[in-house]
């Protein structure tokens, strides 16, 4: 056997060395590279030329920059906000034994199934204002002409919406599981001391699932630079500047404007804002020690 | 192994709990008209749009500019089908499958080693590398995009299948390693030991155990990381150009560009894409729905 200790019958570091090679080419060294291009200039088909600090100077008079960082946080916490408030009522209320329900969740779960594109595309023709269903819905719900997404204060609004309609599900999957493992002593007792429905919700689903609700925010927050996709494929960002979220902000201004140098800097940006807000938040959180917390239920 | 079976035992005591209730007859407990109402909007924020999906794909293009989004759909054809399935839609599927199943082979062959050599080896080596690729879970993949893409044209492989599959199977290195490691741990370590004293190398135990007995979590992630390269859009996006390596999530949006208003091909395109995955929930429901949550389950 060549491969180190296998007398004790124990595998060797070089077991793990494949994996960790791999991922560090494809994952670790462009997060130094990107640092290394946001001090060249490079259209993406030429050789990147070093020019200094030009880039981290041409920040500070982007005058996109500010508005897209704002844009993001927004979507950032709005998405939070709307989908946590959705999927935790259900995802309890879907875990109630019955067909019925069993039924209705299996319906709820398609839309994770399709691909960021897939739900861009038809909640594109839903709302196009001419031939799609917002033609017939806007004039109901004041916007008269139906146009959505051509209307600079609504379009983030939308993008939120049908961003909602592709997380929601797995986050009522999420909160779903979650509630199946309560143990049903908890509320007997709670049922015993004569607490309501909605009593019982308080006190004994909400805490047991402070866990799962960590979980369930990590996720939403560390997993929102994701979100663009929809936004590219349905507004592409606009109706002018409307969309411009900072992950597309950084692809349009690399793959649009061919700045790879530029689009660099917000890349940085966005590295350490994602990176810093996930470990942020497991901190803060104690997600990380979570493990321990469920063990013994 | 956690998710899978953790899931499935735990519905029944909930269920038998309730059903004792019932029999009991607490009769303040009357279902919550609350809940269904709730329950039953979010099912109409659900079905209306894959409603519309569905009809519209089956309608004439003519039919629908005429009368409308909500008219009840009438003379139902498959022409939309027919005009897509002609215009590549067959090289887009076998493009993703082909991205879809080497990723998969490609992420299970990285990570099921690495998470065998964490649980069993002792070495600190391998004990920092698990907590540098749990680091991994928090990177955000979208922001490594302009770097990938000067990796993938120093390497030639612009504008190739392979330039896909690297960067997709490496962003799924961490979740695979995470949720490999705890199924390998729920390998009872008698077992190891009593295959050490026989002499057996660490390869056979690695083949006759940690394997066979992690089947649970070798699932969920094939799942997993097959979802993620048969939806992914941004990788493809970036990476490649060409008809003849276009997958599905490239080939919808340029179905959406070619056909412009003619919204039932759209539709039929956007079906088409939706077949496989909806014809494995249909399947295996349960499997693909805990394949979902790998490793956020617990």
């Amino acid at each position: 056997m060549a491969l180190p200790s296998s007398r004790t019958g124990r595998p060797g570091p070089l077991w793990a060395v494949p994996a960790l090679a791999f991922f560090a080419l494809f994952a670790l060294l462009p997060m130094l590279i990107v640092v290394g291009l946001s001090f060249t200039r490079w259209s993406g088909i030429d050789q990147p030329q070093f020019t200094g600090f030009d880039n981290w100077a041409h920040l500070a008079d982007d005058a996109q920059l500010l508005p897209s960082f704002r844009l993001t946080v927004v979507l950032t916490l709005a998405s939070w906000v709307l989908q946590t408030a959705v999927a935790l009522p259900l995802g309890v209320w879907a875990a109630a034994p019955g067909r019925p329900r069993a039924v209705l969740a299996a319906i709820w779960f398609v839309p994770l199934l399709m691909s960021s594109a897939a739900i861009a595309i038809l909640w594109g023709l839903l709302l196009d204002p001419n031939f799609g269903l917002a033609s017939v819905l806007g004039p109901l719900v004041g916007v008269d002409d139906g146009n959505f997404i051509g209307n600079p204060d609504l379009a983030l609004w939308v993008c939120i919406a049908v961003i909602a309609w592709q997380f929601v599900p797995f986050h009522v999957l999420l909160y779903q599981g979650a509630t199946r493992r309560i143990p049903e002593t908890l509320y007997e007792a709670a049922r015993l001391d004569g607490a309501s429905k909605l009593q019982r919700f308080r006190a004994v689903t909400v805490p047991q699932l402070r866990n799962t609700i960590v979980t369930s925010s990590v996720l939403m927050l560390v997993g929102s630079l994701t979100y663009f996709e929809i936004i590219l494929i349905l507004t592409g960002g606009g109706p002018g500047t409307a969309t411009r979220v900072l992950p597309l902000h950084m692809y349009l201004e690399g793959f649009s404007s061919f700045d790879m140098g530029y689009a660099s800097v917000i890349a940085v940006l966005l590295l350490v804002l994602g990176t810093g807000l996930s470990i942020f938040v497991t901190r803060v959180t104690g997600y990380a020690r979570m493990d321990s917390q469920t063990e013994g239920m | 192994m956690s998710t899978v079976t953790t899931t499935a035992p735990a519905t029944r005591p909930a269920a038998s709990a309730a059903a004792e209730t019932r029999r009991r007859g607490t009769k303040r407990e009357r279902p919550s008209t609350v809940g269904w109402l709730a329950a039953g909007v979010w099912l109409v924020v659900v079905a209306v749009p894959l409603y519309f999906l569905i009809t519209t794909s089956l309608r004439a293009q003519s039919e629908y500019l005429l009368s409308g989004p909500v008219s009840a759909p009438t003379d139902l054809t498959l022409d939309s089908y027919s005009l897509v399935l002609h215009s590549g839609f067959w090289g887009y599927l076998r493009n993703t499958a082909v991205v879809t199943v080497a990723t998969v082979v490609l992420v299970l062959a990285l990570a099921l080693p690495a998470a065998y050599a964490i649980v069993r080896s002792r070495s600190r080596f391998v004990r920092r590398m698990f907590s540098l690729v749990l680091l991994g879970l928090a990177i955000p993949a979208q922001a490594t995009i302009i770097p990938l893409y000067l990796i993938v044209t120093k390497l030639h492989l612009y504008d190739s299948l392979t330039a896909i599959v690297l960067p997709s199977a490496a962003f799924s290195i961490p979740l695979a390693v995470l949720v490999l490691t705890s199924a390998m741990r729920d390998v009872p370590n008698e077992l190891y030991e009593a295959m050490a004293v026989d002499g057996g190398s660490p390869v056979r135990a690695f083949v006759t155990l940690a394997i066979p007995l992690s089947r649970g979590g070798i699932t969920t992630i094939a799942i997993y990381t097959a979802m993620g390269a048969w939806n992914g859009f941004l990788f493809p996006l970036v990476f490649t150009q060409s008809e003849n390596v276009r997958v599905l999530t490239l080939g919808l949006w340029r179905y959406q560009t070619q056909y412009g208003v003619n919204v039932p091909a759209i539709c039929a395109a956007v079906t088409l894409s939706l077949l496989p995955l909806l014809a494995l929930y249909l399947l295996g429901r349960r499997q693909l729905l805990s394949g979902l949550t790998a490793g956020f389950g617990k």
